[in-house]
């Protein structure tokens, strides 16, 4: 058993009502397919409806006189036999919600940007990357944007956005972000007077990486220094030593910088807490050691990175750091080759400077510089001799290092230094 | 404000224009003693005479002709074409001379001449009762084609078809005739051609759409405002020219944007809404610009169910909107 609908029909071209004028049929009558069940006015035609089944009247659902549109029910048949269409409709309704619940999972449309989206996000400075998306499979669309400028948040993510990355174990670093520097949203600078003759240099990309990484590390890491003199008369007449033989060899010049990046790895293996990195709320010492050396060009610094430096020998380190810095005079950076620094050295010695404060290169630890060696008069066992001398600097993260561990570390670097000779310090 | 059918209006438009000015007049098949065979000018023959009110033969070149003829000699006509279907032996008339009569002429004459069909499906009328032909005369410049949604918009822009100066089509839909009613004032007013019309302010999802689909999109609207879906829907009124402004406004309003005919898709009118669309609104889009339309098949068929599954449904207005909304 089921109830079945008759409906309004349609009698005749451009009717869209009728009026039920008079039942022909009351509640509880048997009536047969095609019986006469009411009459029926439109603006053109009288009409009897004819029932479309057989069974027993267990509603009316207009009275004589009301008018309704085509297709409203008039009246409940009860009909032996047929599923009722109510069970039906329900269960291709739940499928369909079934549907629309596994389809929420999905991301897929994640980074699919309408044009619109990807204008608002331009005009405000919005890493969409930071915004949920509401539309279908976690794609953002463009009202999600419109909200989230409306809730006065877009500037602020800016600078929460910028908070997590410093928070990101290890990876990111300064040579990175230079890399990056392009779609990073910079503020806004204060607005300086030009005077007459003044020469206005516009920043190239690399300029501004430059100042945003610089004034990231003076702003969130809380600088300290400390610096040591080392006596390097015996590295000084050990290199003086080997030097031509090695160019002859190997077709290299023989610098002091390696040497000292041998010493300060050698001492980064004994205190692992220099070589590490700031991560919000731990340290991580980081296992693998590579020296990111600043580098000098004309217009810009660039810090490239000589991976696993402990694996190296002097012969090795002399290449990578001669490599590099014809790689940064040619113009042959990659960004690889600027990433994954986990200490620095910077050799400020070869302009002449003998003490220097270094900002640290963000988010390492510490960053170490090498002054001028010079030809100074020193105590040595209560005599005046004369000693060519080594100032190295350091700038510490103090969050992560204090004076006590940075003294040590010194310390062992100038003992390793200042007891250089050819048994303990081969070439190859 | 009384509450009058959208043919009521057609007859109180007429009816207003002929008391208001003695050059209106009315030719076309049926149109005197029968007063239409949808009763669009009941009344007037009695009113007005069989001068004003003149029944002509099966032969829409000559009505279309005869209306030419006339308001090129300072005559209003008001042509009926029984239905829209029978108009193409006029197309010849209506394209190559009413439209281009002032352009040929240098200014010298013009076609005040107002030619009302009735269009559309879903009244069980068969392939020749059912069409609709704006889209054949919407690429005409000198032809203004006007098709209204709304009682009030109906008495307006005919009144304003009548006063113009120039040929305009005006197709009602037979459908709307006596399904869709509204307050309609009894004073004297027009409703300007070419300008489109704000049925409803939405904010996620942009209905563009004219005719009988205005009212299945506004249902469709009022479901969906349940479900926390804003619509926003614009009644273009005058498919020819395009009101630009407006199609550009209100698509960049929430750049969703779904377009409505009730006419087969290709080379519909919407599809020229799509494309001032594409022209203007590229980095206002969140979505692709959508088109529901009946199937590019040859013709409404006869058949109830055929005919049901032909026309553009409520259901699937809403669908697509929902659809839309949910991208």
């Amino acid at each position: 058993m089921s109830v079945e609908q008759m409906a309004m029909p349609q009698l005749g071209e451009s009717v869209t009502e009728g009026t039920i004028s008079q039942w022909l049929v009351s509640v509880g009558d048997e009536v047969k397919k095609y019986d006469p069940i009411a009459e029926v006015t439109t603006d053109k035609v009288n009409a009897e409806i004819p029932s479309s089944f057989s069974g027993k009247i267990t509603a009316l659902l207009v009275g004589e006189g009301d008018t309704l549109p085509v297709g409203e029910p008039i009246c409940a048949i009860e009909v032996e036999g047929t599923e009722p269409a109510i069970e039906k409709l329900a269960k291709s309704t739940s499928a369909a919600r079934n549907l629309t619940e596994t389809e929420q999972q999905d991301t897929s449309m994640k980074k699919r940007y309408s044009p619109a989206v990807l204008r608002l996000a331009q005009e405000h400075s919005i890493d969409l990357e930071t915004l949920e998306g509401t539309g279908r499979s976690g794609r953002i669309t463009r009202k999600d944007v419109e909200q989230y400028i409306a809730s006065g948040q877009a500037t602020d993510k800016i600078q929460k956005k910028e908070e997590t990355t410093s928070e990101q174990p290890g990876a990111a670093c300064f040579s990175e972000a230079v890399a990056k520097a392009a779609s990073k949203p910079t503020p806004a600078p204060r607005q300086y007077q030009n005077e007459a003759g003044d020469h206005v240099v516009a920043l190239t990309g690399v300029r501004r990486a430059i100042a945003t990484n610089m004034v990231r590390s003076k702003h969130e890491i809380p600088h300290a220094w400390t610096m040591i003199e080392v006596d390097v008369t015996n590295l000084v007449n050990y290199r003086n030593q080997i030097k031509g033989t090695f160019l002859k060899k190997e077709g290299h010049k023989l610098t002091y910088l390696p040497f000292f990046i041998k010493a300060i790895v050698a001492a980064l293996k004994e205190f692992p807490r220099i070589n590490s990195t700031w991560a919000g709320d731990k340290i991580i010492e980081k296992k693998a050691v590579n020296i990111s050396l600043a580098v000098a060009a004309d217009e810009a610094l660039y810090v490239p990175v000589i991976k696993n430096a402990d694996e190296k020998s002097i012969k090795g380190l002399a290449f990578a750091v001669d490599e590099l810095a014809s790689n940064v005079r040619e113009n042959r950076l990659s960004p690889n080759d600027m990433q994954g620094g986990t200490f620095t050295v910077n050799n400020t010695g070869s302009f002449g400077s003998v003490q220097s404060q270094p900002i640290i290169n963000y988010p390492q630890a510490a960053i170490l510089s090498i002054e001028s060696i010079v030809k100074r008069p020193v105590v040595v066992n209560d005599m005046i001799a004369i000693r060519d001398m080594v100032n190295l600097c350091i700038s510490i993260d103090h969050r992560v290092l204090d004076g006590l561990i940075t003294g040590r570390f010194l310390a062992r670097v100038k003992e390793l230094l200042e007891n250089i000779n050819p048994e303990n310090t081969p070439i190859y | 404000m009384p509450v009058i059918s959208y043919i009521e209006a057609v007859t109180q438009a007429i009816d207003e224009e002929m008391n208001r000015d003695e050059n209106v007049f009315v030719l076309g098949e049926d149109v005197g003693k029968r007063g239409g065979v949808f009763q669009a000018t009941k009344g007037l023959y009695e009113k007005y005479g069989e001068n004003r009110v003149i029944d002509t033969p099966l032969a829409e070149s000559a009505i279309a002709g005869v209306g030419i003829g006339a308001a090129m000699y300072g005559m209003r006509p008001v042509a009926e074409m029984q239905f829209s279907d029978f108009m193409l032996p006029a197309a010849n008339q209506i394209i190559s001379e009413a439209a281009k009569t002032r352009y040929r002429s240098n200014n010298d004459w013009s076609v005040p001449l107002t030619i009302r069909a009735p269009f559309g499906g879903g009244v069980h009328g068969g392939l020749y009762h059912s069409q609709s032909m704006e889209a054949i005369f919407a690429n005409v410049p000198g032809l203004k084609i006007v098709i209204p949604s709304t009682p009030y918009d109906v008495k307006g822009l005919l009144k304003a078809s009548i006063r113009d100066n120039d040929p305009v089509i005006f197709f009602e839909h037979k459908r709307a005739y006596r399904l869709i009613k509204g307050e309609v004032p009894e004073t004297d007013y027009v409703v300007p051609l070419g300008k489109a019309d704000i049925k409803r302010e939405g904010t996620d999802v942009t209905v563009i759409t004219y005719g009988l689909m205005v009212h299945y999109a506004l249902q469709a609207a009022d479901k969906l405002a349940q479900e926390g879906i804003s619509t926003h829907i614009l009644d273009l009124r005058t498919v020819y020219p395009l009101d630009k402004e407006a199609i550009i406004e209100a698509a960049r309003k929430t750049g969703k944007v779904l377009l409505l005919t009730e006419d087969t898709k290709e080379g519909s009118v919407i599809s020229e809404v799509a494309a001032i669309i594409a022209e203007h609104c590229l980095f206002d889009l969140d979505a692709p610009v959508r088109r529901l339309a009946a199937p590019d098949a040859p013709a409404m068929p006869y058949a109830g169910p055929l005919e049901h599954a032909f026309m553009v449904k409520p259901e699937q207005v809403e669908n697509q909107i929902r659809d839309l909304a949910e991208f």
